[in-house]
């Protein structure tokens, strides 16, 4: 249990996917200007991740790993060169099924995702999340919660980015820097303090 | 205008007046993770041009026929296979700089740079037009990122490709290596600087003060 909770603390911050592993950047700069869409974007990312990853280590382990189809006669086969294709598969059905299940159940919070939820089919977080998985062999339940653990790292950092950046149409910026110039000074320094957090994960 | 002057500014547009990293806000993920030395950040610049080149040629050659509800879908699956043939190349002949590549090549899938290249240029235009102006994309990133990568590793470890450039203090030199050149934050303050750099050049660039912002169309990846 404890090694499960470290292993979020470490996906949340130590190895947070926008501030420390550059992943997923686009949409963090391009949806943290105003905090309600970076919420938003935060919520449909961390569920999307906890549906995506432990579905892609069924998929990965049942049908595409060295040797998994043994049961079929192809025990030599290997079809791991294929997961990319499936992961990004399985992440479209996700985020469409997602869609479906808000749409029905769920009306009013599917109309304030708006526009983000298909958006997210082309999160490189999201696949990143399913390759680091088969790269570091998790097991079902770590893949589970390292993919709960990472959304959460992402939402924690786009809203931090997006009350930030609010507070800049305050400031007198020389023109140059205005815009992209300073949300990246400022995603730096975050970065900076997320850094000291990797301290967390190994208490 | 003549058609050569033509191509030649769709390709030199993206170098740095059109830049894809600094001012486009595509390709910005791996832009800034592979850039800790020259050498990865080079392998990634060439596997990225060399996809996004030929992903735009094959979309715009079956564009007609692609129909237009599952145009992201199909688009994807082309991207996802051009990005596989990379991997297994990489993986062949160049082992080590694929292992310090991690997921990123597989990442070059989902690169913004890649799909918005394809989703807002190679769909309506034919095909040279379309590899001329991901080739010129392509190499506007590459230029971003070698940058980014020499001053990291420069700073970082003293070293260009490997190679020693400034002498080290432990080596009875005079520098002492900025080990947090090869951190994320170092990363961001570069390219931050960066950017402040080519838009006081360009004042063209400079964004306007922030309230105009949030009427401007968000760029998607």
């Amino acid at each position: 249990m404890t090694d499960l909770w470290s292993l979020f603390l470490s996906a949340a911050f130590a190895e947070n996917m926008p501030l420390s592993l550059f992943l997923g950047l686009c949409t963090f700069l391009a949806l943290s200007r105003r905090t309600e869409s970076a919420i938003g974007l935060g919520v449909a990312v961390t569920g999307v991740m906890g549906v995506s990853v432990p579905l892609n280590h069924l998929i990965y382990h049942a049908l595409l790993a060295p040797g998994a189809l043994a049961w079929a006669g192809f025990g030599e086969l290997d079809l791991s060169y294929l997961a990319l294709i499936a992961f990004i598969g399985v992440i479209a059905a996700t985020v469409q099924l997602l869609e479906m299940v808000l749409d029905r159940y769920f009306p009013r919070v599917h109309a304030a995702f708006g526009v983000f939820l298909p958006l997210l089919t082309v999160q490189c977080a999201i696949l990143a999340g399913s390759l680091f998985m088969v790269e570091r062999h998790y097991t079902l339940v770590q893949s589970a919660v390292f993919g709960l653990g990472s959304g959460t790292g992402f939402a924690i950092a786009v809203v931090m980015l997006a009350a930030a950046r609010s507070r800049l149409a305050y400031a007198d910026l020389p023109a140059g820097l205005r815009g992209l110039g300073i949300t990246f000074i400022l995603a730096g320094l975050m970065s900076l303090g997320f850094a000291s957090f990797a301290r967390m994960a190994a208490l | 205008m003549t058609r050569r002057f033509d191509l030649w500014a769709t390709l030199t547009d993206p170098l740095i007046r059109q830049n894809p990293v600094t001012l486009q806000i595509l390709g910005i993920c791996s832009a800034l993770a592979v850039t800790t030395s020259v050498a990865t950040a080079l392998t990634m610049a060439v596997s990225l041009t060399v996809v996004l080149t030929l992903s735009a040629g094959v979309i715009s050659v079956i564009r007609r026929h692609i129909p237009d509800t599952i145009r992201l879908i199909v688009q994807i699956v082309i991207i996802a296979s051009l990005v596989i043939v990379i991997d297994q190349v990489l993986q062949a002949y160049f082992i080590e700089i694929s292992r310090a590549l991690s997921v990123f090549v597989g990442l070059i899938t989902t690169n913004c740079l890649v799909l918005g290249r394809t989703e807002a240029y190679a769909r309506y235009h034919p095909p040279h037009h379309a590899m001329v102006d991901a080739f010129g994309n392509g190499l506007g990133y590459s230029l971003i990122l070698i940058v980014i990568g020499a001053l990291r590793e420069l700073l970082g470890k003293g070293t260009l490709l490997g190679q020693p450039v400034l002498p080290l203090a432990e080596a009875g030199g005079w520098f002492t290596p900025l080990s947090l050149m090869l951190q994320p934050p170092a990363a961001f303050f570069l390219l931050g600087l960066a950017v402040w750099a080519i838009r006081s050049v360009r004042s063209e660039q400079a964004e306007p003060p922030q309230s105009a912002e949030l009427v401007r169309k968000e760029p998607g990846e």
